[in-house]
């Protein structure tokens, strides 16, 4: 360092130097971040397993420094399931999108939530399948067009998009539920605070615990990185709230 | 200490699977297995083992892969609609090598089927299920007592190969009473460095998976697990033969198939027709070896494989015999046990 610097800005020693193979502008490499972050502070690296989805996190293993598990698609909470029940005083979280989450593995998702798995949902929702090049998910937005709705969608066939973060809301023995971004960097901050609040209540095993990530994805969305923000704040906000969708009791905190 | 009980098959197993040390069980109940969760449901008060009846087999078969993952003993058990639910699951315990025992008390299919005594899922079992090259070790149990014996040996064959280790069982040995000595539990204490228990500082993290996204890599799981293969087969084929030394029929079973069989053979000899039984315990790896060489004999005349489906077994008898004598088939189909005398009857009529 040199004299009369400070050094005020640093990568995680939990999340590893290599190069990420996220699409610029992509949150995956910030929600990464922000986890690994709260991992290195909570000093729970020797304690946390994680489990990766299908999708274009499906390589988060190379980035993340803790033990991990690949799950087949959508059946992350259930290897999740598996895992926390084994290693009950462990901090285990599943990292998905919404397809792996919301389409292909929603009865994995609905069950983990309504026995209350005490594990941590780390749900990226950006409306799109982004690995597969751009088709629609059960979260793209009504008349979005993507490969597969090249029209638009259409809520008369396609249905509307899916609310998860308020479904699971619903489950009495889910303990947590926020809904987040990273448009910002007080967005970015706030989802750093809600994935500790999280595994803090997961640590004092008060049930599944949910953060939805109101994510972007610029090369599925056909735009810039700026215009995806845009799109975030003018169209996909209104539909899916920030917000703080359940907490537990203050009396159980 | 041992015990001498009079117990359900499906009840054996899972007292059996306690006593093996199981830690994990994870289920969908579903005819004619369902007494396995119930018994396990009973007793787990007394135990330390985590039982979860999962939404689904696909559920149920991932949370078998997450807790192995995590270095447990682990167990599940279904029938064959369940088991076909699960082959996804399989496909990537395998691949990711995690090791584990599976159990279908087969019924008649296709479809929903029936809810009767079937080995239809020979194949399914024997070919691998899911998708890509692997194998899953295979045993076919045909007593109550070797439902217990093959839960301790799956277990051990499990941990051995880091593979999923299968029982090919049926809906009537699932269901049957039968005397059975129940071992002593044995203590087991897992030694799995590659789990995710959590990375400590002494090691790099542990990753569990089945995605190798370069061709090359994907090419050398392959040939690591096909050199595991081989040497599965090399190590781990058992079979049991009956009266094959001068015999001239050699009659091939498995299952609840053998002891009708043994019957038969029982029935031919009594009739002066020297008739002998082999019956592969290990149905993957078969024993292909062992069946060339009865069929290199000079006094077997022929071959008769007998089977509760359409003819599955059978291909793998043609295989080890390589034409070097005829094989027949007799089988029953949709849930239909044969009797010893019509089993006796169809094999005479090949004569």
């Amino acid at each position: 360092m040199k004299k009369g610097y400070e050094l005020i800005y640093k990568r995680p020693k939990t999340l590893l130097s290599k190069r990420m193979h996220y699409c610029p502008g992509c949150f995956h490499s910030t929600v990464h971040k922000m986890l690994m972050e709260v991992v290195e502070e909570m000093d729970i690296q020797e304690k946390t397993i994680g489990v990766c989805p299908v999708g274009c996190s499906v390589f988060a293993y190379d980035y993340l420094d803790v033990d991990m598990q690949e799950a087949a698609h959508g059946r992350a909470a259930a290897v999740a399931t598996g895992i926390k029940r084994m290693l009950p005083d462990r901090i285990v979280f599943s990292y998905q999108g919404d397809g792996d989450l919301a389409a292909i593995g929603t009865a994995e998702t609905i069950h983990a939530c309504n026995r209350g798995e005490n594990f941590t949902f780390i749900f990226i929702n950006n409306g799109i399948y982004g690995m597969t090049g751009g088709q629609m998910a059960p979260t793209t937005l009504e008349g979005q067009k993507t490969t597969t709705s090249p029209y638009g969608r259409k809520p008369d066939t396609a249905g509307m998009p899916i609310k998860m973060a308020e479904i699971v809301s619903l489950f009495e023995r889910v303990a947590y539920v926020e809904r987040v971004s990273c448009n910002t960097p007080a967005n970015a901050r706030k989802t750093k605070r809600a994935i500790r609040k999280a595994f803090e209540f997961q640590m004092q095993g008060l049930g599944t615990t949910f953060i939805e990530v109101a994510s972007n994805c610029p090369s599925g969305w056909k735009c810039t990185p700026e215009e995806s923000l845009n799109w975030l704040k003018e169209h996909v906000f209104p539909y899916f709230p920030l917000g703080v969708f359940k907490e537990p009791a203050k009396e159980k905190v | 200490m041992a015990e001498i009980k009079l117990m359900k098959g499906n009840e054996a197993l899972a007292e059996a699977a306690i006593r093996a040390g199981l830690q994990g069980y994870f289920g969908y109940p579903i005819t004619p297995q369902s007494e396995v969760i119930e018994y396990l449901a009973v007793q787990e008060p007394k135990h330390d083992y985590v039982l979860i009846q999962a939404e689904s087999e696909l559920a149920a078969v991932n949370m078998l892969y997450g807790s192995s993952g995590a270095g447990a003993r682990v167990m599940t058990t279904t029938s064959s609609p369940g088991f076909t639910l699960m082959q996804e699951g399989i496909s990537y315990l395998a691949c990711t090598e995690l090791p584990c025992v599976l159990v279908n008390v087969v019924r008649g299919g296709p479809g929903l089927g029936t809810i009767q005594a079937s080995q239809g899922d020979y194949f399914q079992a024997v070919k691998g299920g899911g998708h890509g090259d692997y194998h899953i070790i295979v045993l076919g149990p045909n007593s109550v007592q070797e439902m217990v014996d093959h839960i301790f040996l799956a277990f051990e064959l499990a941990d051995k190969y880091c593979n999923p280790v299968m029982l090919l069982a049926d809906g009537a040995i699932g269901q049957m009473m039968e005397k059975v000595t129940l071992p002593e539990p044995i203590p087991y204490k897992p030694n799995k460095p590659w789990a995710t228990t959590g990375k400590t500082p002494d090691r790099k993290r542990n990753i569990l998976t089945s995605l190798f996204i370069e061709s090359e890599e994907m090419e050398k799981r392959n040939l690591r697990l096909q050199e595991k293969f081989k040497k599965i087969t090399q190590n781990e084929i058992q079979y049991e033969e009956y009266q094959t030394d001068d015999a001239e029929i050699i009659v091939v079973a498995f299952g609840l198939c053998s002891r009708i069989s043994k019957r038969a053979v029982d029935i031919g000899r009594e009739s002066g027709i020297k008739m002998g039984l082999f019956r592969p315990i290990t149905l993957w790896p078969f024993p292909l070896k062992q069946l060339e060489e009865i069929a290199s004999r000079k006094n077997v005349k022929f071959f008769i494989s007998i089977e509760m489906n359409a003819g599955q077994m059978v291909e793998d008898v043609k295989l080890a015999v390589c034409g070097k004598k005829p094989v027949h088939f007799f089988g029953r189909l949709g849930g239909i046990v044969p009797t010893p005398d019509e089993t006796f009857n169809a094999i005479k009529s090949k004569i």
